[in-house]
């Protein structure tokens, strides 16, 4: 009886991850067979032309590597102090709870609601217009919540041992962040890292109230000029314009360039993991 | 004659929020010398003996009362830079600890933190400091392999030579041979009395046999008080105490 009951379980288990494994072969097969006969040389390269049915997305692929950096380059360095900061210095008490909480719940405020709160922060407030700046900073605060706790995880799974002897040869409490804490942590770090890179390539929402335009002609000068997008750029192909039967491909090819640029930061960020690791043989 | 006391503690409770883990303890620690610490789980040993460097002070809600003087410097004052203390004080672990780095950059770190940037200079003591722990002829050859790689043994002597790197004046070993084998152990204690020449040696050991072979004097404590406290060779051959003598010969423990 319980052979059988362990058996059917087993079973159970392997028909869940199978079904899980069926539809993400799906989803890139289908993205794949569809949107890999528009991808050409040219397709990377060039601008669109005649209405986004002819030419390229460079611009898109620009505009979405921009703002990437721009929004994990703003959120990792702030993301790492506050984890320090809750993790090592902050004392342990009520207030300490409420801000880890709000922290937590700022996780799950939808996209959009960011979106308006950029608009309405960095656009008029901070007068930085509908730009890559303040894109990538509606992105960044959106990325904020994540990095924070995977960040605080990786640095409280650092052993006690290895800060005790640190700070026992008579290092500060910070040169012992700094040079012990940190390295170890370094590798939960970047798996944070890495699944907010791909959440904020992939986010339209956030950045269709302050960053991304529908159509340019040419790449951004500086950070307050407003950029193509992949992801806004698919929502336009498919709502937008005159051509559906050449949209519709078109916006099958992006996503697959999105997938690759998602997949290329990440395969990054773990070859980076990977080095750490083996440089500190953990 | 008695040698020169190196650190004198005086009256010291330590609360650990309301419960009171050391009542009274009065100790000289002499100059030179190993002092043991034994007694049963719980004593209080090992509180006791991570008062000498501060470590307790990582303990939220800890608190300590009562006089440690070493050198004249009273290790618990304000004013006392816990830093500069924990660099003449050093420590060794019951549980090896080097950090996920190369056995050179364990070593090195210690100079480092110092403000020490000059390469050779780093060199010459990271050599000097593991011929010391009797460590350099095993691993020459592995300096830029992961410290982590080594044996348990192995990294523990490490420990020890990354202690000897800031040249302290007392080490500290709590339970240093807890999770070693017998031939390591043996190793250890070959070099607790090696570096007892230069350095003041304090260990918490809970193997009676190892205090007998390693120290000069032994502290019997028991429930958070110090029972007995006395050279070695006394202490296990006519004890004042009956307590002592009982907890020596195995009769509870």
């Amino acid at each position: 009886m319980s052979d059988l009951s362990q058996a059917l379980g087993f079973l159970c288990l392997i028909l869940c991850i199978l079904f899980a494994l069926f539809f993400l072969g799906t989803l890139i097969y289908f993205i794949t067979s569809r949107g890999i006969s528009v991808i050409s040389w040219e397709f990377l390269t060039e601008v669109p032309r005649k209405a986004m049915t002819k030419g390229g997305v460079a611009p898109a692929i620009v505009g979405t590597l921009y703002l990437t950096v721009g929004a994990i380059g703003f959120a990792l360095p702030l993301g790492l102090a506050c984890a320090i900061y809750l993790c090592e210095y902050s004392p342990a008490g009520y207030i300490v709870n409420i801000i880890r909480l709000s922290i937590n719940n700022l996780a799950g405020v939808p996209s959009v609601v960011f979106g308006l709160f950029g608009f309405a922060v960095f656009v008029k407030v901070f007068g930085f217009g509908v730009s890559i700046l303040s894109g990538s900073l509606t992105l960044g605060i959106m990325a904020l919540p994540g990095i924070i706790s995977a960040s605080q995880e990786a640095i409280l799974a650092v052993p006690q041992s290895y800060k005790e002897a640190s700070l026992a040869l008579g290092a500060t409490h910070w040169q012992t962040i700094k040079k012990v804490v940190l390295p170890t942590a370094l590798p939960g770090i970047l798996t944070g890292v890495i699944l907010n890179v791909g959440r904020v390539a992939g986010e339209t929402a956030p950045i269709l109230f302050t960053a991304a335009t529908f159509y340019t002609r040419g790449y951004p000068d500086s950070v307050f000029s407003e950029v193509m997008a992949l992801p806004y750029h698919i929502y336009a192909l498919m709502t937008e314009g005159t051509r559906p039967e050449i949209q519709t491909g078109i916006a099958y090819g992006c996503s697959l360039i999105l997938l690759c640029l998602v997949l290329a930061v990440s395969a990054l960020a773990i070859i980076l993991r990977q080095r750490q690791r083996i440089n500190y043989g953990s | 004659m008695a040698p020169e006391v190196k650190i004198s503690a005086k009256n010291i409770d330590f609360f650990y929020g309301k419960t009171k883990a050391l009542k009274d303890i009065s100790m000289d620690i002499h100059a030179n010398q190993v002092t043991a610490l034994i007694g049963p789980s719980g004593c209080g040993k090992s509180t006791f003996i991570r008062l000498l460097n501060r470590m307790n002070d990582l303990i939220p809600g800890s608190r300590v009362e009562g006089r440690i003087v070493m050198d004249g410097m009273d290790i618990n004052h304000p004013r006392t830079d816990v830093v500069d203390l924990r660099r003449k004080v050093g420590m060794v672990f019951q549980k090896p600890n080097p950090f996920p780095k190369s056995v050179y950059d364990n070593m090195a770190y210690g100079l480092i933190i110092n403000g020490i940037r000059d390469k050779s200079f780093i060199e010459q003591r990271v050599i000097t400091s593991l011929k010391k722990a009797a460590l350099y002829e095993d691993i020459q050859e592995r300096l830029n392999d992961s410290a982590l790689m080594l044996s348990g043994g192995q990294q523990q002597r490490l420990c020890i030579a990354r202690c000897l790197v800031v040249e302290p004046e007392v080490i500290l070993f709590d339970e240093p041979c807890a999770s070693l084998d017998p031939i390591s152990t043996r190793k250890i204690e070959e070099l607790i009395l090696e570096l007892k020449k230069d350095y003041t040696i304090v260990i918490v050991t809970h193997n009676m046999q190892q205090a007998a072979r390693v120290s000069d004097y032994t502290a019997f404590m028991y429930l958070g008080e110090l029972i007995e406290y006395d050279r070695t060779e006394k202490m296990f051959t006519v004890p004042s105490e009956r307590m002592t003598e009982e907890y020596l010969s195995g009769k509870f423990g």
